[in-house]
């Protein structure tokens, strides 16, 4: 049997140990602690290494240290855990470093509650760390892509030298589904940067110093130059019944599912609306949203956030037609109903 | 000519890395500590042969910029986190060897924790920590080894027990930790105290070598700038005030610890990661022969945490995934899961799924009277609402659904196995909707890795299966068509 029914986290896990991943460190917090589990279950089976870091920012800097060393590596979180990495991620960010950071996103500000949320989004989306660095954001939508998106953050990690995050939230990381087992990837890209431990590598640096100020400049520059290059090649979306459509939903993960269903049956009323899915939340699909923008009546944004994402909608249409948001938050995800009223009265508001 | 003096190996010939104009000396004040104890580091790297294994982490601080002088594999890392960043390092090179350079306020302030986890992990790695009794590179605030009475940009008037608390003794506080393997703490006095120093450094490296354990050397080490004292005077400083309340000395040794072998990490071919796994890789080759009239299922499963409605979700979904079908099972998670109730929505479709959560569902199975008054009213119109009768006694259910009343577990009472009424659960639902075939979920069953329990099991699923028939009741309609 090659399909398995497997929860959204310990997709993630198979997924990395997949990719080559082979060093786990984190800490436990709901709903994002079966991958923890599910890493520290499979990662002796293949030679690798799992830690229960003493804290989410002991975990980050041991992903920092194996990551110098050329090792694919990864760890995983929820909010609040995540904020305590973002200082990690800036020096990953700033060293160059690939690694794969899993943020699961629950109820928030605060210790808010466990619920599934999408709250993150700022924060992960536009660098929550210090200073100027961009992290590429995956956002799967169901078991399948938290294993597929997690092999393809790594590759992104290697091939741009930069963290890689994957966005999900809490009913995406505890679902279950089927997946369908990738082949395992056995070259891994030479690193020739990395500190080994070896006398060929005697002259390698890992560092995020830069005193002179025209050094930091310019490395900042490199940065940026390597974020064009991403923006260019890196856009990923999925586009849902949008052929003939006079409005655009826009939502990404749990969200993008419920929407799905909205889309059928508003589709089924004569509504016609399809989706446009971001999968890379940074990069984030511009140009696509652009063209959409020229045809349609309006958008709709649909998010488990007070209004993160529509921001970057509309700056991608440069509020080229009216957009408008529907929210829910606290842990609460919209209903296909919910939704369903929004839709119509989008289509009320710009018939 | 044999050379009597020279710059050892592990020190680069030129500073180039540094951002001064002179590439020669280092970026240290004069009379600072940091130059003896880099040498020392050093000669130590070189004699031990170490050279080409070596990492050398440098955190915030004045060692911040360790890689200028350290020809070996260097890492900086961030405030206080050396400790951590080296596990990674050494996590991921099984073979190399470790040395963490971290200062007073790095190691015992804001990297406490880090160095106190490191340690007590037993990692391989080799700590120098240099205390100087305050910070150095932020130009003189107190740190936490700072003395009592000590003035410092941000004691100006000096250390007081009410507010600062006491000088932290780390070697003291670490050495109550059972896994290091040598701790001890030296001082950079004068030439004989300096020797001393060069010692227990090349026993904690010959520690790490060896593969017996976490090593530190605690180095009392004079600075002369942030103490506002001229360099020769600086050291007098050390020996009259530091000493006494940081005494040298070797805190913990352990010359029986049991050495590991550092194996290199295996690297394994496709085979081998599947194998692992337990799985196979590639696209499912199973032909899927799903009835064009299936309708889609949504569920929710509900009852006391223990009855196994979450496992029951599991099994339909996985039973229903054998046979090609869309599935979904989605859990109510976190403390509801200790204690209370357990709830799971479960959707199968021979259509791509959209949402996996269940608002309003087709079929509810309630195995309590709470998930019963919870859920009722949510099941469409048309739906179908299964519950355990045994524990239901008042049932308002909804006039345009179908009460389906089974006393789940008086019927696995009687098969003698009072955890089996999900089972029998199970054989109820599969009769009254055809959500999946028995056969695919009988074959699920005998995969038990419990072979006793297969068979009652597989009693259940019948028993189950005749109590939903005896019922005489039609559901072709159930589900979304």
């Amino acid at each position: 049997m090659s399909k398995e029914l497997l929860k959204g986290n310990e997709a993630i896990v198979v997924g990395a140990i997949l990719a080559g991943c082979r060093s786990y460190f984190g800490y436990p917090i709901t709903p994002a602690s079966e991958i923890a589990e599910t890493a520290a279950l499979l990662m002796p089976k293949v030679g690798g290494t799992f830690i229960q870091a003493e804290s989410e920012i002991g975990a980050i800097n041991m992903v920092y240290g194996a990551a110098s060393c050329g090792q694919r590596t990864m760890t995983a979180s929820s909010s609040p855990g995540i904020s305590l990495k973002q200082e990690g991620i800036s020096y990953c960010a700033c060293a160059e470093l690939p690694c794969v950071v899993v943020d699961i996103m629950r109820g928030g500000p605060g210790l808010g509650n466990i619920g599934p949320e999408q709250a993150d989004y700022n924060q992960m989306v536009k660098g929550g760390g210090h200073g100027n660095y961009k992290v590429v954001c995956l956002a799967p939508n169901g078991a399948q892509e938290m294993c597929d998106l997690t092999m393809l953050a790594f590759d992104l990690a290697d091939t741009y030298r930069n963290p890689v995050a994957i966005l999900a939230d809490g009913f995406i990381g505890q679902m279950m589904e089927p997946v369908e087992i990738p082949a395992p990837v056995i070259d891994l890209p030479e690193k020739k940067w990395a500190v080994k431990g070896t006398g060929d590598t005697r002259d390698n640096l890992i560092s995020s110093i830069y005193l002179k100020h025209d050094d930091l400049e310019a490395q900042i520059h490199k940065l940026y130059a390597k974020y064009n290059e991403i923006e260019k090649a890196e856009v990923r979306f999925e586009e849902y019944r949008l052929d003939d459509c006079e409005y655009v939903a826009v939502a990404y993960g749990i969200v993008s599912r419920i929407l799905m269903s909205a889309i059928d049956e508003a589709r089924d009323a004569g509504i016609k609306i399809g989706m446009l899915r971001p999968i890379t939340l940074w990069p984030f699909p511009n140009a696509r949203l652009r063209e959409l923008s020229r045809h349609v009546k309006g958008m709709l944004v649909a998010e488990c956030s007070t209004g993160m994402l529509i921001d970057d909608v509309k700056l991608a249409i440069e509020c080229s037609v009216p957009v408008r948001l529907y929210s829910r938050v606290g842990g609460n995800i919209p209903s296909a109903t919910e939704l369903g009223i929004a839709i119509r009265q989008l289509q009320e508001e710009l018939p | 000519m044999k050379d009597v003096f020279k710059k050892p190996d592990s020190f680069f010939d030129e500073f180039s890395r540094s951002a001064g104009v002179d590439k020669e000396a280092t970026h240290y004040c004069p009379g600072c500590g940091h130059g003896n104890l880099h040498k020392l580091v050093a000669e130590a790297i070189d004699d031990l042969g170490i050279v080409d294994r070596t990492v050398f982490v440098s955190p915030v601080g004045c060692s911040v910029f360790g890689y200028y002088y350290f020809h070996v594999g260097n890492v900086q890392a961030a405030h206080g986190r050396a400790p951590a960043v080296a596990t990674g390092v050494r996590r991921a090179l099984p073979q190399s060897i470790v040395i963490s350079y971290q200062g007073d306020g790095d190691l015992a302030a804001i990297g406490a924790n880090e160095i106190l986890q490191a340690a007590n992990r037993g990692e391989l790695m080799t700590v120098i920590f240099v205390n100087n009794a305050i910070y150095g590179m932020t130009g003189g605030q107190m740190a936490p080894t700072t003395l009592l009475g000590q003035k410092t940009t941000t004691t100006p008037y000096g250390r007081k027990i009410a507010n600062e608390g006491y000088p932290l003794r780390v070697s003291e506080l670490l050495s109550t930790l059972t896994a290091p393997v040598y701790i001890e703490r030296c001082t950079l006095e004068d030439s004989k105290t300096i020797m001393k120093t060069r010692k227990a450094i090349r026993k904690a490296l010959e520690y790490q070598i060896s593969g017996k354990g976490f090593s530190l050397v605690e180095v009392l080490s004079p600075c002369p700038t942030g103490w506002e004292i001229e360099p020769l005077a600086s050291r007098e400083w050390l020996t009259k005030n530091m000493v006494s309340v940081f005494p040298p000395g070797v805190y913990k040794e352990r010359t029986d610890a049991e050495p590991r072998t550092m194996e290199p990490l295996k690297v394994l071919n496709a085979q081998e990661v599947l194998g692992a796994l337990n799985m196979s890789a590639g696209p499912d080759q199973r032909v899927a022969s799903i009835p064009p009239d299936f309708p889609t299922h949504e569920l929710v499963l509900a009852g006391f945490g223990g009855q196994g409605v979450l496992l029951l979700g599991q099994l339909l979904t996985k039973s229903s995934m054998t046979e090609g079908k869309f599935v979904s099972w989605l859990p109510s998670y976190g403390p509801e899961m200790r204690g209370g109730t357990a709830n799971c929505h479960v959707v199968v479709s021979r259509r791509r799924i959209g949402s996996p959560f269940v608002p309003r569902p087709t079929l509810l199975i309630a195995m309590n009277q709470p998930s019963l008054e919870k859920f009722a009213d949510s099941v469409r119109p048309g739906g179908m609402v299964v519950y355990d009768s045994s524990f239901v006694k008042t049932a308002s259910i909804p006039s345009h659904v179908t009460p389906v009343p089974i006393p789940f577990s008086e019927i696995a009472n009687q098969l003698g196995n009072a955890k089996t009424a999900n089972m029998v659960a199970a054989g109820a639902i599969i009769a009254l909707t055809g959500i999946t075939e028995e056969e695919s979920f009988t074959a699920l069953i005998k995969k038990l890795r419990k072979k006793e329990l297969i068979e009652t099991n597989l009693k259940a699923l019948a028993a189950g299966r005749e109590s939903a028939l005896a019922l005489g009741i039609q559901v072709a309609g159930v589900g979304i068509h």
